[in-house]
């Protein structure tokens, strides 16, 4: 199942044939997890959901809060199979989520990321200047939200450096000595925004003409609730980024270590999408499915999770869907925008995690 | 040093094992091979033989055997 979605183009299914395919991968994940998760098997007796005789599409099966994965130990494959465990990016004091990954799992991940990101990247990797310290991926095998990420992009890139030292400081040094080498290329720059911003952006600025990135393509991900505070809006970034170093092309990403791989890309006109591994459903206040262009709380769908069962959740972030298959940048497949976090919800992108210690 | 020695290197200074031990190697059954490991093998061998190799490639990447058919699309026969 999953193989027969690696080997379509990830933004090329038409809403009917990705909503069959889907609807049978996700069934299947579902009857898997019945099986193998005890808690995940109580909440659907609870419901009342047997996977069984289901029938229907994505958004007929019951879903998960996000949330659940900072309380309950979930997951589908023994301990013995289990060969790495990811952490959310909690600040201190707060509840951190642990997803348990076995090999084929991660994978996966791995594999769907690659070709998600290659449909705006292309398969050719570029010289990469990754907008973080080096102790992000130190520890290997308690992965935070934030290596895990680093490194599933770090395949795109060759000749990489870090721009922050562990003090998150701008290493000026190395950034001089990697544009001497590659100025005037295609360059690779990935981060966190808040990072981005506060440490990249805003120290680039005070080395005024030292840095041409015209030709960089950033991606950046991680939440947006910092920035917003400080009315920085994603056209702010963009532009205060050409200003600074001359940035043309900034691709923002949605996505969380619940569903890791399953990233969902800004096209060239700014929309979110999804890919044919996932599903976005808005749902309002009493859980019902929202119309296209009316404000909900949003449920990521993903075929990926099997070690756990992370599969459909329901997140804390409200966003609305815009439409589906007709995106002008010509992906197929729903688009969709953000619009921030719940009220209330806590705070919980690697971005704003990293942000509320400041 | 001949291909097949460079080759064996990049992989026992990856991974911190010995040559020998890296002729069996296999992607997440050495200690080292995880996905850290497999960025560091990538560009010991991206040095060695002077190549780029390609993200599918980079993936597809599972064994020390594996490795050996891969690099041949690169005109590295090992």
């Amino acid at each position: 199942m999953i193989d027969e979605l690696m080997n379509v183009e990830p933004f090329s299914l038409l809403k009917t044939d990705k909503e069959r395919i889907l609807a049978r991968a996700l069934l299947d994940l579902t009857a898997f997890h019945y099986d193998n998760c005890r808690e995940y098997r109580s909440m659907l007796d609870a419901l009342g959901f047997d996977p069984r005789g289901a029938t229907g599409g994505c958004r007929d099966l019951p879903f998960l809060p996000v949330r659940l994965f900072k309380e309950l130990t979930l997951k589908s494959v023994s301990d013995a199979e289990i060969f790495k465990t990811m952490t959310s990016s909690g600040t201190t004091g707060q509840a951190t989520s642990r997803i348990f990954l076995d090999r084929a799992t991660a994978g996966q991940q791995q594999k769907a990321l690659v070709r998600i990101v290659a449909s705006f990247l292309g398969t050719a990797r570029l010289p990469m200047i990754i907008i973080d310290c080096p102790s992000s991926v130190r520890d290997r095998r308690m992965f935070s939200a934030r290596g895990a990420a680093i490194l599933g992009f770090s395949i795109f890139g060759n000749d990489k450096i870090y721009a922050l030292d562990d003090d998150m400081n701008l290493d000026v040094k190395a950034l001089a000595a990697f544009l001497a080498k590659h100025s005037g290329k295609r360059i690779l720059l990935f981060g966190f925004t808040f990072m981005v911003w506060q440490h990249f952006c805003a120290k680039l600025k005070n080395l005024s003409g030292m840095a041409d990135l015209s030709g960089g393509v950033l991606i950046h991900g991680g939440g947006w609730k910092k920035l917003a505070g400080q009315s920085v809006s994603p056209g702010v970034f963009k532009s205060e980024l050409k200003a600074v170093c001359g940035i043309d092309h900034v691709h923002n990403y949605y996505g969380m270590v619940e569903q890791t791989g399953c990233v969902y890309m800004e096209c060239e006109k700014g929309h979110l999408h999804a890919s044919v591994f996932s599903d976005v459903i808005t749902r309002r206040a009493d859980l019902s499915v929202c119309d296209y262009g009316e404000a909900g709380i949003i449920e990521v769908v993903s075929a990926l999770p099997k070690s756990y069962c992370g599969h459909v959740l329901l997140t804390e972030d409200e966003g609305v869907i815009l439409g589906e298959d007709d995106c002008p940048c010509g992906r197929k497949g729903k688009y969709f925008k953000v619009l921030g976090r719940l009220k209330d919800a806590e705070i919980r992108g690697c971005s704003d995690a990293y942000a509320a210690s400041f | 040093m001949t291909n097949l020695e460079k080759y064996s290197r990049a992989f026992a200074e990856s991974f911190g094992i010995s040559e020998g031990e890296a002729k069996t190697a296999k992607y997440q059954e050495v200690a080292n091979w995880d996905s850290v490991g497999h960025m560091t093998l990538m560009a010991a061998l991206e040095a060695a033989f002077d190549i780029m190799l390609d993200t599918e490639d980079i993936i597809d990447f599972g064994s020390f055997e594996k490795g050996k058919e891969i690099l041949k699309k690169y005109d590295v026969e090992i």
